[in-house]
């Protein structure tokens, strides 16, 4: 008797997903689509933090600004295109090609400049630079300001999906989010990943032994971003509507709190956290006005009792069922 | 698989044997119900209520079943609540809205998914020019009307030099926008605050006093006027410069404001003491209701819940039927508490605009009187950007 | 140039930074010596605006509301600190920033429940409410300059507690040497729970000063924690005199920006770009002088020694 109820969990979970859009249009339930397909998205964000967070130990409290610049390029691009005729601005490759080397260079300049101080310095510094993007969003009223922008049409993707249909739309996002998982997967893996690991656990041996560490954590930094850059731009297609307040500092605080809810450092821990947080977030609010009563308590508890959160109670209950499988296979054998 | 078919066949031999049983009226109303503007929400739930209460729960035959969303003051959150509003619980009308940046958020929600969607309050300019929509009809106002009517206003007091205050989102422009159309002094000095953050007007207040303008102007809705009333007061400015004002002293306002606010002047289409039969009505029954004076949000969500309860009855409470619901709005023939009115072609109401003043009634209770008509059947500017005619 | 609103400004700019400071005082200690990163210090700020409203309404008295409100606010972050936070102290940042930031969901909550969702006034008594002629012709808004004394007295009360008291001279230690002070034979336990109920008593004096300025309401403390966490980062963390020129630095920047950013910008731009950019860059400007200040020392201004 071998097997385990983690893997089991998961893949049930990576099915269910999967299945989704199949079950919500049975039943006429066409909202549910809408809201896993958020799941989904966030999961990607989470994932990308993941990088950073769970395998870097970098506390990056900025990383929604992320999601804003792919979000932006998709509410810029498509009232250009609309507005300006500018066609190929409402392309969703050039998006998310735009999305990539703007994330890419923000990762870029904030890393260089955040992975000189560590500890809370680093926590605030991330923090002061995405409120910085925040601001410049809201100033900027050529794109809506503070009031941001609503989509005139989703990214259009020379015909090969129409993801004006919410169905398509969420399969392009449950690709992307294995395509990041696979990414992710191969990293950590990876000898660059081992030195990312390795400068999260003991920073100074590394830098001893003459690695770079700098240089390889703000590779991680940007890629990091790059990733959540690509979710930003499903996010914005998700919405239809663009304002900065996705990149506001409490955004950045829900995507650590989903991370670390479902278990730092593991591959499908950021897509376990992703879904359970807005499941609460959707279903505590169902039952009760004063859900966050609930929510706040239960994330002080997950913090201090359960450490690995979901996915660390799902190890747990691993090792339970495997002790509790030898010892039958003892008692048969 | 065999019960659905079961259950849909005896769905549709319901359908057939108790045709006059008609379909629920589904309404979603979106507003802010929690934080600092929630008493707004509160307000205009409980003149949905009345609204209600006056058509004895039901809109022709048909019962109505009311969805009431808080939008947390978040355009994406009120994005969001009306997403579920129409894709799960399936309403035939969404309205509510008091932000006209929650409305823009999420207008492409909900027009052109299926059901109607009419403001109760904000009235930001794209939707009444070219965003007009045949499935979008106003229960309010434009956003820059009332200001126009208070340029007029300022005009005829002879004011030379204005400055003006707003916050900066969707109205605040919109506001801006409007007095600036048709004030003929200098505008001296503008500032536009973040909002809903920026509460603490000291820095502008101290510009204020060293512009020296005649007159000031300002539009701070809900609790935001609450505060700069106060603090125009505290700093010293009251009394030495003029403060008028749009959209920012109400009838939840100024029981708090009291003397801060008495005598102020506003512009505004609609006041408690508008003198005809379904506005007495109206405001007696809400004050018996809640023992406070119904805002204009009150009052135009009163109306919201008639022009809906219009569209049903015209079709004998066959939802399916859009056109005809439309067509009945369009006519605009419902009691309304701003008496008769018409629609433009941009689905805006033409109406009047009144000065009305902050005074103490009988029994000493603070509300709003008119002074004088501005406008009379006024149309607001942007309805020559609308390509829509009927 | 206009010379008395610059000096109005400024004023405006001193009042701010004050209310800074009363914030990051207690926190930039908790943070010092128990090492703890306290989101929820924003909600001890709302929790002394919601006391003083609730006391000055039975007492009908401002000043009494205001004067049970701080002990109030000490007792209540006392036992935050020995029921929720305690078991924290071992643990890393993040751990610490969202069991943080769990905490300022449940009080939001919280709040809602006892004091409903709509938000309360605290009304001011008449001589505080108008404005009083100061020099060259300034007027200024009396309740403001309560609230700059008021904030003057405490920095003072507080210089004299840290430099010339037992206590001081545990906290002084604690910031710089955690270790060194259990060993000393300290109670360690007790030291941290007065120390965090004394920051507790600074965030709830800040708020019921704020309280009638701006609007005693859920969430009232969000916006401001984050703007204290970047004063007490450009101070450096635990040191108090850091925290004090900081809020200052940031108060007056905050300020006085907000005021002469759109004249400035008006001499580049058009009034219409500069009117509307204007909010948003004033508001950036401190979390451009934290990077700033960050990427020069990334220590702070005032890093205690020892760290």
């Amino acid at each position: 008797m071998k097997g385990s109820p983690r893997i089991l969990f998961i893949v049930i979970l990576m099915l269910g997903l999967a299945v989704v859009p199949l079950l919500a249009d049975y039943f006429d339930e066409p909202f549910y689509t809408v809201m896993f397909s958020r799941m989904l998205i966030l999961s990607i964000g989470a994932v990308s933090l993941n990088l950073i967070l769970g395998f870097g130990g970098m506390v990056s409290f900025g990383h929604a600004v992320y999601l804003g610049i792919g979000s932006y390029m998709v509410g810029i691009g498509t009232l250009h295109a609309v507005e300006d005729g500018i066609d190929w601005m409402a392309n969703g490759f050039i998006q998310i090609a735009l999305a990539i080397v703007f994330s890419a260079i923000t990762g870029l300049v904030i890393g260089a400049i955040s992975l000189r101080t560590r500890g809370v310095y680093f926590i605030m510094i991330t923090l002061a630079f995405s409120q910085m993007l925040y601001f410049v969003a809201v100033g900027n009223e050529k794109y809506g300001g503070d009031d941001g922008l609503s989509l005139y049409m989703r990214s259009d993707f020379n015909g090969l999906i129409n993801i004006a249909n919410d169905n398509s739309l969420y399969y392009l996002n449950f690709v992307i989010l294995l395509f990041s998982l696979y990414i992710s997967h191969r990293i950590i893996n990876s000898r660059f990943g081992m030195m990312i690991r390795g400068a999260k656990s003991n920073e100074q041996r590394m830098r001893a032994i003459g690695f770079p560490v700098f240089r390889y954590q703000l590779v991680a930094f940007v890629i990091a971003g790059t990733l959540c850059g690509i979710a930003g731009v499903l996010s914005a297609n998700q919405t239809e509507f663009v304002n900065p307040s996705v990149m506001h500092w409490t955004h950045s605080g829900d995507l650590i709190i989903m991370t670390v809810l479902g278990g730092l450092g593991t591959l499908f821990g950021p897509v376990i956290g992703a879904v359970a947080f807005l499941f609460l977030e959707e279903f505590l609010s169902e039952i009760t006005e004063y859900w966050q009563l609930i929510f706040g308590p239960m994330l002080v508890l997950v913090v201090i009792f359960a450490r690995g959160g979901i996915d660390g109670m799902l190890v747990g209950l691993d090792k339970w069922w495997h002790k509790l499988s030898s010892h039958s296979e003892k008692e048969t054998g | 698989m065999k019960f659905r078919l079961l259950g849909a066949l005896s769905l549709g031999a319901m359908l057939i044997t108790q045709v006059a049983v008609a379909e629920t009226v589904k309404i979603g109303f979106v507003t802010t119900l929690t934080g600092g503007a929630g008493a707004i929400g509160n307000d205009m739930r409980d003149a949905v209520e009345l609204a209600l209460d006056h058509l004895g729960r039901k809109m022709g035959n048909s019962d109505v079943q009311m969805f009431y969303e808080d939008d947390t003051f978040k355009p994406a959150v009120g994005k969001q609540k009306t997403e579920k509003l129409v894709k799960k619980d399936k309403v035939h009308f969404v309205t509510g809205y008091i932000w006209s940046h929650v409305l823009m958020a999420s207008r492409n929600s909900a027009v052109g998914k299926g059901p109607f969607m009419i403001t109760s309050n904000a009235g930001p300019g794209p939707v009444a020019g070219k965003l007009c929509h045949e499935d979008f009809f106003s229960a309010s106002w434009q956003n820059d009307q009332t200001t126009m009517a208070m340029g007029e206003v300022l005009n005829q007091l002879g004011i030379k030099n204005l400055y003006i205050m707003a916050p900066n989102y969707a109205a605040g422009k919109g506001m801006v926008a409007g007095v600036t159309r048709t004030f003929k002094g200098n505008i001296v000095g503008k500032d536009m605050t973040k909002f809903p953050a920026q509460l603490d007007f000291s820095a502008e207040l101290a510009k204020i006093r060293a512009a020296k303008p005649d007159a000031v102007f300002v539009f701070y809705p809900g609790k935001h006027g609450m505060q700069f009333f106060k603090q125009y007061s505290q700093a010293g400015l009251k009394g030495s410069i003029p403060l008028y004002s749009a959209f920012t002293v109400d009838s939840l306002s100024l029981p708090r404001m009291k003397d801060l606010a008495e005598d102020s002047l506003m512009t505004m289409f609609w006041a408690p003491d508008l003198d005809n039969a379904v506005n007495k009505r109206f405001v007696a029954d809400y004050r018996k209701k809640t023992g406070r004076y119904p805002t204009f949000y009150a009052a135009q969500s009163y109306d919201t819940i008639m022009l809906i309860n219009s569209a049903v009855t015209a079709v004998g409470g066959d939802l399916s039927n859009k056109d005809g619901m439309r067509d009945a709005m369009r006519k605009a023939n419902f009691p309304s508490v701003r008496g008769a009115f018409k629609y433009g072609n941009n689905h805006f109401p033409i109406q009047n605009f009144y000065l009305r003043k902050a005074v103490k009634d009988v029994d000493g209770n603070y509300t709003t009187s008119i002074v004088k008509t501005v406008y009379t059947n006024h149309q607001d500017p942007y309805a020559k950007d609308c390509k829509m005619s009927w | 140039m206009n010379w008395i609103l610059l000096l109005e400004q400024t004023l405006n700019g001193f009042q701010f930074g004050i209310l800074l400071f009363l914030l990051a005082a207690g926190l930039t200690l908790i943070f010092g010596i128990m090492d703890l990163i306290n989101l929820a210090h924003g909600s001890l700020y709302m929790m002394g605006a919601y006391f003083a409203a609730t006391f000055t309404s039975w007492t009908d008295s401002f000043l009494l509301g205001a004067l049970l409100a701080v002990p109030a606010s000490m007792i209540f972050g006392m036992l935050v600190e020995m029921i929720a936070l305690r078991t924290l102290y071992t643990r890393n940042h993040l751990d610490q920033v969202l069991a943080t930031f769990g905490l300022i969901l449940f009080f939001n909550e919280f709040v809602r429940l006892i004091w409903g969702p709509i938000g309360l006034d605290i009304p001011l008594p008449e001589v505080l409410n108008g404005s009083v002629d100061l020099f060259f012709g300034i007027r200024y808004p009396a309740f403001r300059l309560v609230i700059i004394a008021v904030g003057i007295l405490v920095a003072f009360l507080l210089y004299l507690l840290v430099s010339r008291t037992k206590l001081g001279m545990l906290i002084r230690a604690g910031a710089s040497n955690r270790q060194m002070v259990s060993a000393l034979g300290v109670n360690i336990n007790f030291l941290y729970t007065l120390v965090f109920g004394l920051g507790a008593a600074l965030a709830g004096l800040a708020g019921l000063m704020a309280g009638p300025i701006m609007t005693v309401e859920i969430g009232m403390g969000e916006g401001i924690l984050i703007i204290t966490l970047v004063v007490i980062v450009i101070g450096g963390v635990g040191s108090i005199k850091g925290a004090f020129v900081a809020a200052l630095l940031v108060g007056l920047i905050d300020t006085v920006g907000r005021s002469f950013l759109p004249d400035i910008l008006g001499l580049f731009f058009s009034n219409d770009v500069a009117d509307t950019a204007a909010p948003a860059i004033s508001s950036m400007l401190i979390y451009l002088l934290m990077a700033l200040i960050l990427a020069i020392r990334p220590q702070g201004l005032f890093p205690p020694k020892g760290a």
